[in-house]
C-alpha cells in the first residue's frame, strides 16, 4: 500500500473521535474566548462586546486573588503530604510483615471510594454535633467541647485537605509501589556491600527508580488539585466566609449562581491558562529527570 | 535479604497496623453507620458499636414505592448506570481505531496528542457554552445529553490507555497474517482486537469508574430525577434536610459497591494501567 493511502486511511480511522473532540471540546472552547469578552448572561440576551473588561475586573478584583492564594494552599498542601505519605506507604509495603498482601489490596478502597462519596464520609465525620471525630477527640481527652470543623474559618480548609489526602494518597502508594517492585535485587544488594546507609540507599539507589512514576503522578495530582471542584462543593461549598473556595468554585458561582455567563468565561480561562502554565513547567521537569537517570 | 531485627520487625508491623487502621476506619464507619439506630448516631456519648444491628435502611433506599426517598435513589442508580453504560461505549468505539492508528501510524500521532493534552482543561472553560448547546439541542437534564459530555473525560482517557495497549502488539503479527492473504479487517478482528481485549477491558473499567465518579457536569447539566445520577442525589441528600446520617451512609455505601468490588477483584490490571500509561507519559 502506498504511504499516500496509509496516510488517508490513518486520518479516516481517526475521524470518528477528533470529530466528536471538536463538537464537545474543542467549539466549546473556542466559544468560551468568544464569552469572555462579552457581558452575556446565562440566560436571555446573548450579550455585548465589552472588550477586555472582564479580564481587568476579574484579575484586579479581591476574589479572583484570594481565591488563587487558597486554591495554591490548597494544591500544593494536599499533593505535597500526598507524595509523602504514598512513598512512605510504598516503601513500607516493601518490606516483609504479616498480611502484606491484604494490606495492599486494601490501599485500592480509598482510591475507588467516589469522590463525592469520600467527600459526604468526611462531612458526616465532621459533623458539628455528632460527627464521630469530635466524638472521638472528647472521648480520648483531647479535645473539651465539640468543635466545627467545617464550619470555623481557621479549621475548614485543613479538614478539606485531610480528606483529600486520605482518598489520595493510597494511589501514589500503589504507584510508588510498583517502581519499587522493579528495582533490581542485585543492585540494593550491592549498595549495602558497598556500606551504604538506609539513607543513603534510599536517596542513591531506590530514587531515581522512584523519580519517573512519581513525577508523573506529581504532575497529574497537582492538575487535579489546581481543578479541584467536587470535594469542595460537597463538604462546604466554598465557606465558611470564602474560606475554603477554589478558582473552579468562584468559576461555578459566578457563571451559574450569578448567571454572569462573560465574566464566569474569561475566569475559566484564566484557570485553564494557570493550569497550562503548571503543565509546562512540569514538562520541562519531567524533560529534566528523564535525561539524568536515562 | 538484609537481617532484621526483632525491633525492626516489631517496628513494620505497627506501622503496617497503623495504615491498615488509617485506610479502613473511615470506610469501616460508613457502613457501621448505616447499620446502626438512628438513635445511636445522635446519642453523647456517640455509640460505635450499634447494640443492635439495623438494615432497613438498604430496603428503604433500594424501593421503589412511588415518591418515596427509594424512588429517587433508584431512579438516580438507573440514570448513572445508563450514562456511565452509554459513555464507555461511545468512547471505546471513538478510541479504538484512534489508538491502533496512531500506534501503527505515528505520522498522525500529534492529533492523538492534542485530544489527550485536553486532560488538563478544567471542566469549568467547557461549561457554559456545553449549557448553552444542550439548551439549543434540548438534552439538558437527559442521561443522553450527559453521557454526550462524558465523552470529553472518557474518549481522551481512553485513547490514551488503548494506544499503549497496541503499541504492545507486535506489529509483525499483524503484518503475518496479511501475508497470508487477510484483508485489514479480517487481521484487525481476528489477530489484533482479541490480543486487545484485557487492554480493553480495563480501559472499558476505567472509562465507568470516571463517568460513575463524575460530580461537575451532572450537577449543572441534570435537574430532576430524569437524569439525575448517583453522584448529585447523594451531594442533595449530604446538604439537605435528612435528620438520619445514617440513610445518608447507606447511599454512600451503595453507590461506593460497584468501584470498590471492580478495584479489589481488577487491582491487578487498573494498577497496571495506571503505572503503564504513568511511565509512558
Amino acid at each position: 500500500m502506498s504511504g499516500t493511502s496509509m496516510t488517508t486511511r490513518a486520518w479516516l480511522l481517526m475521524l470518528p473521535l477528533l470529530a466528536v473532540m471538536i463538537a464537545v471540546i474543542g467549539w466549546p472552547l473556542v466559544d468560551t474566548v468568544g464569552l469572555s469578552f462579552t457581558d452575556a448572561k446565562l440566560v436571555g440576551t446573548a450579550g455585548n462586546f465589552v472588550g477586555i473588561d472582564n479580564y481587568v475586573k476579574t484579575l484586579t478584583g479581591s476574589n479572583f486573588q484570594r481565591t488563587l492564594v487558597t486554591t495554591t494552599i490548597f494544591a500544593v498542601v494536599s499533593v505535597f503530604a500526598e507524595m509523602v505519605l504514598g512513598v512512605l506507604a510504598a516503601l513500607l509495603l516493601n518490606q516483609q510483615f504479616y498480611g502484606r498482601t491484604m494490606l495492599r489490596g486494601l490501599m485500592i478502597l480509598p482510591w475507588a471510594l467516589p469522590t463525592v462519596v469520600n467527600a459526604t464520609l468526611w462531612r458526616l465525620i465532621y459533623n458539628p454535633e455528632y460527627g464521630a471525630l469530635n466524638a472521638a477527640l472528647t472521648q480520648i481527652g483531647m479535645l473539651d467541647a465539640y468543635r466545627s470543623w467545617l464550619g470555623e474559618p481557621g479549621t475548614a480548609l485543613a479538614s478539606l485537605i485531610i480528606a483529600d489526602c486520605w482518598k489520595n494518597f493510597p494511589l501514589v502508594a500503589l504507584i510508588a509501589l510498583a517502581a519499587l517492585q522493579a528495582v533490581p535485587r542485585d543492585i540494593t544488594a550491592a549498595s549495602l556491600v558497598d556500606g551504604a546507609g538506609p539513607f543513603a540507599r534510599f536517596r542513591f539507589v531506590i530514587l531515581p527508580y522512584l523519580a519517573g512514576p512519581l513525577i508523573v503522578a506529581l504532575v497529574l495530582r497537582t492538575i487535579e488539585a489546581f481543578k479541584v471542584f467536587d470535594i469542595i462543593w460537597v463538604m462546604t461549598r466554598g465557606g465558611p466566609a470564602n474560606s475554603t473556595r477554589t478558582l473552579s468554585i468562584l468559576v461555578y458561582q459566578e457563571a451559574f449562581s450569578f448567571q454572569r455567563a462573560g465574566s464566569g468565561a474569561s475566569l475559566a480561562l484564566i484557570v485553564t491558562l494557570l493550569v497550562a502554565v503548571l503543565a509546562a513547567a512540569y514538562g520541562v521537569l519531567v524533560r529534566r529527570t528523564a535525561g539524568s537517570t536515562a | 535479604m538484609e537481617r532484621r531485627s526483632f525491633l525492626f520487625s516489631f517496628f513494620i508491623h505497627a506501622c503496617a497496623l497503623l495504615l491498615a487502621i488509617v485506610i479502613l476506619a473511615p470506610v469501616v464507619w460508613l457502613f457501621i453507620m448505616s447499620i446502626s439506630p438512628a438513635a445511636g448516631l445522635t446519642a453523647k456519648p456517640l455509640v460505635w458499636w450499634p447494640q443492635s444491628v439495623d438494615f432497613s435502611r438498604y430496603g428503604v433506599l433500594l424501593s421503589s414505592v412511588e415518591n418515596s426517598a427509594g424512588a429517587a435513589f433508584v431512579a438516580s442508580l438507573v440514570n448513572s448506570i445508563l450514562v456511565a453504560g452509554m459513555a464507555t461505549i461511545a468512547a471505546l468505539a471513538l478510541a479504538i481505531p484512534a489508538a491502533w492508528t496512531v500506534s501503527r501510524t505515528p505520522s498522525v500521532g500529534w492529533s492523538l496528542y492534542m485530544v489527550i493534552a485536553t486532560y488538563m482543561l478544567p471542566p469549568v472553560a467547557l461549561a457554559v457554552p456545553l449549557y448553552f448547546g444542550l439548551a439549543h439541542l434540548g438534552l439538558l437534564n437527559t442521561v443522553f445529553g450527559l453521557a454526550l459530555v462524558y465523552l470529553t473525560i472518557l474518549a481522551p482517557f481512553t485513547t490514551w490507555l488503548m494506544k499503549s495497549g497496541f503499541d504492545a502488539i507486535p506489529k509483525e503479527i499483524e503484518a503475518a497474517a496479511m501475508m497470508d492473504g487477510a484483508g485489514l479487517f479480517a487481521t484487525l478482528r481476528i489477530i489484533t482486537l482479541p490480543l486487545a481485549a484485557p487492554v480493553m477491558a480495563t480501559s472499558a473499567l476505567f472509562a465507568f469508574l470516571l463517568a460513575w465518579d463524575e460530580f461537575f457536569y451532572a450537577l449543572l447539566f441534570t435537574s430532576d430525577l430524569r437524569a439525575k445520577t448517583l453522584t448529585v442525589a447523594i451531594a442533595d441528600l449530604a446538604g439537605g434536610r435528612v435528620s438520619d446520617y445514617g440513610l445518608i451512609a447507606t447511599a454512600g455505601v451503595l453507590a461506593a459497591l460497584p468501584p470498590v468490588v471492580i478495584g479489589l477483584v481488577m487491582q491487578r490490571a487498573l494498577i497496571s494501567g495506571l503505572t503503564s500509561g504513568g511511565v509512558k507519559g
